[in-house]
């Protein structure tokens, strides 16, 4: 069915051709007839990967496969959001090896994004707690993949952004949790060397992430709270949750119910937010008990936020940078921030341990996310801020964005031609081909 | 434990209403003709909620075999819900008595035939519920799917007199009239956003239907406004109107 389709930052659309299935013999059987088409999950990826003339949406292959209560294993069909996932598993003591902060996303979605959290630094991304992967390729056939078997096909699946394939499969393993809870300790950073050197100091935490004030300046520039994260223990809970550890209220869901006009998000806007939220942590530092729901995924109570942005719709931008160029490069590119005006109402910053892959987005260093809403002097704007990032040796997130220039890609994923090759020879006629792939010219 | 049986469980609104009484304790009687798909939507079940679920084959349109499936089934629903249906190729079918035959015998004849020995049964005990999921198809022949709107309108028909009948007996029948969904059945078609429902929707109205022993329900409310128009409507215009 012929339909407007867009990821999540609403940029860009395109009319396009969206076809389902609920059997891997119907998925074949498209996959057959189609020249050219890409996976598409439940599209909350930010820019451009997942959209084609062509999308094979996966939700309709949603099933859950097996789930081990003993062992913390979760098998499905690829087209199974989080949240259900959650949902099943939570009531038995088990979380998500690693979370992204929205939880109305695709499993194969997080393979093929190879998601990170905030525990990037302790446990690595998504993909590394993957056990077996099927992945329906150019051939026809659904095969079957581990870091052990096929690993070619593994290692393009991972971080991959669907280019190998359509992800049909997913077996991983789960965290055991006692609570559904989650031990929050806040700490106030008054500048870009203080988070820094908070980061440093709480590398053995288990989750961590901090937000920043991307419009301060001089000596208050980089201006952010560190929110630290441990699984709260039964015997760390107040006596009214201890029976029922693992069940937290539901709360109400609000909505953004329309596109904003352009003008409600401006620096005036997000300086206000940005103040309140900084100087609501009256203390220096505080720890308080907080349910999963709200500490992983706070924007996911607000539907349709990205609605904020206006109809123009926005861009992420998330880079990161190795770990000896990070605090230069933060520095100089906040200054560019600040300096513009650009404010981002949202700013993310988070220190990542070491990572594999071949287009895996992190590395030992900072990432940093931003959100953009769309603007005529914002593109050149960004190019600027990627030449920056590559200087420094670090990259773009793919699952972010919609608009760096191929040769930026090439320059940041060191091995994006390891990673060509290999694709090259799982499907030599590129029938798996997203807008992404096509503005990142991903051929070899 | 209750059990619920679900007639045409593939069916994506069948799946979502296992769901919805599945979370509440029910078991799961799950009937349908395609015993592959029907296997995984066991295991899926079976992961997400305690109950006991069975995957069971069943052929609508095999009227001689409806006798033995009930006598067959592993335990007593106490709510039978009948989703199957077949929408069919109108064009095709009017020119192709195996088409419009299937159509008639997947919407309309299977279900009286295997309603019929339901009926029976909860008459007799005195207990138990009936839902039938028919269309709004059925209340108005146009000429782009009459051939389906007309079986559905023989369902809705039985279901009323159904009601009727077993209303002495303390059995509701309840007809669910759907109004666009999102399912399998509709994919290719280009549905208008706010007349159409998920099947999720259709499945918790189902179940407040069971729980408030409803008797006809539209699942989203502006249907029942839309088919009052279009019931309306005299005749002499709807037969030039382009449907």
């Amino acid at each position: 069915m012929k339909k407007l389709l867009a990821n999540w930052g609403q940029y860009p659309a395109l009319e396009a051709n969206e076809l389902s299935f609920r059997t891997p013999a119907e998925a074949a059987q498209i996959v057959a007839s189609e020249e050219q088409l890409i996976a598409r999950g439940a599209g909350r990826c930010y820019g451009d990967a997942s959209l084609a003339a062509t999308v094979l949406s996966t939700l309709q292959y949603n099933k859950i496969r097996a789930f081990d209560k003993q062992q913390g294993i979760f098998d499905c069909q690829a087209g199974i959001t989080l949240d259900e996932v959650l949902e099943v598993i939570l009531p038995w003591g088990w979380f998500l090896p690693v979370t992204p902060g929205t939880k109305f996303i695709t499993v194969g979605g997080a393979v093929a994004s190879d998601v990170h959290g905030k525990n990037h630094h302790s446990d690595g991304s998504f993909c590394q707690h993957v056990e077996v992967l099927e992945v329906l390729t150019a051939s026809g056939q659904v095969l079957r993949c581990s870091p052990y078997e096929n690993t070619t096909l593994f290692e393009t699946t991972c971080g991959g952004m669907g280019l190998s394939g359509i992800i049909t499969r997913v077996r991983f393993r789960l965290k055991k949790i006692e609570t559904a809870y989650i031990r929050q300790t806040q700490q106030k950073a008054a500048n870009l060397e203080q988070i820094f050197r908070l980061f440093e100091e709480n590398r053995q935490a288990t989750y961590s992430v901090a937000w920043i004030d991307c419009l301060q300046k001089g000596r208050h520039l980089g201006r952010s709270i560190l929110m630290l994260g441990e699984h709260a223990r039964v015997d760390e809970l107040p006596q009214k949750f201890r029976k029922d550890p693992l069940q937290i209220r539901e709360k109400k869901k609000l909505s953004v119910p329309f596109n904003l006009p352009a003008f409600t998000l401006n620096s005036y806007s997000i300086k206000a937010f940005n103040w309140a939220f900084y100087h609501k942590l009256r203390a220096q530092q505080r720890t308080d008990l907080t349910d999963y729901d709200t500490y992983f995924y706070p924007l996911d109570f607000v539907h349709h936020w990205n609605r904020m942005y206006g109809k123009r719709g926005f861009v992420q931008y998330q880079f990161v940078l190795p770990l000896a160029g990070s605090y230069e490069g933060l520095r100089q590119i906040l200054e560019k921030i600040s300096q513009k005006g650009m404010g981002s109402f949202l700013a993310v910053l988070k220190l990542f341990g070491p990572q594999a892959g071949l287009l895996s987005f992190p590395m030992e260093g900072y990432t940093l996310a931003l959100d953009f809403p769309v603007r005529p002097d914002l593109f050149p704007f960004l190019d600027e801020l990627d030449d920056t990032v590559h200087r420094l040796g670090g990259r773009i997130y793919l699952s972010k964005d919609a608009r760096m220039k191929p040769e930026k890609f090439l320059q940041g994923y060191a091995r994006a031609n390891e990673f060509l090759d290999k694709l090259q020879q799982l499907d030599p006629a590129q029938k798996f081909v997203s807008l992404q792939r096509k503005r990142l010219h991903l051929s070899t | 434990m209750n059990y619920i049986l679900l007639l045409g469980a593939t069916s994506d609104m069948a799946f979502a209403t296992a769901k919805e009484f599945a979370k509440r304790g029910w078991g799961l009687l799950l009937a349908a003709r395609n015993q592959e798909q029907l296997a995984v939507l066991k295991t899926d079940l079976e992961a997400r909620y305690e109950v006991p679920v069975y995957a069971l084959p069943f052929e609508a349109r095999q009227f001689s075999s409806h006798e033995a499936f009930l006598a067959g089934l592993p335990h007593q629903p106490l709510v039978t819900a009948l989703f199957f249906g077949y929408l069919g190729d109108q064009q095709k079918a009017q020119d192709d008595w195996q088409e419009s035959s299937r159509i008639i015998e997947a919407n309309y004849t299977g279900a009286v035939s295997i309603l019929n020995l339901v009926a029976r049964q909860y008459e007799q005990q005195k207990q138990g519920a009936i839902i039938g999921v028919s269309s709004v198809a059925g209340e108005r022949g146009r000429k782009s799917n009459y051939l389906y709107g007309s079986a559905k309108a023989g369902l809705t028909a039985y279901l009323s007199g159904l009601r009727n009948r077993l209303q002495a007996s303390g059995v509701p029948v309840i007809t669910i009239k759907p109004g666009f969904v999102a399912t399998r059945m509709t994919e290719h078609l280009n549905l208008p956003k706010p007349l159409t429902a998920s099947p999720r929707q259709v499945a918790e109205a189902i179940y407040k239907a069971y729980q408030k022993k409803k008797n006809v329900v539209y699942v989203l409310p502006v249907w029942r406004l839309i088919m009052q128009n279009i019931r309306m409507i005299p005749e002499p215009v709807f037969k030039k109107m382009n449907l």
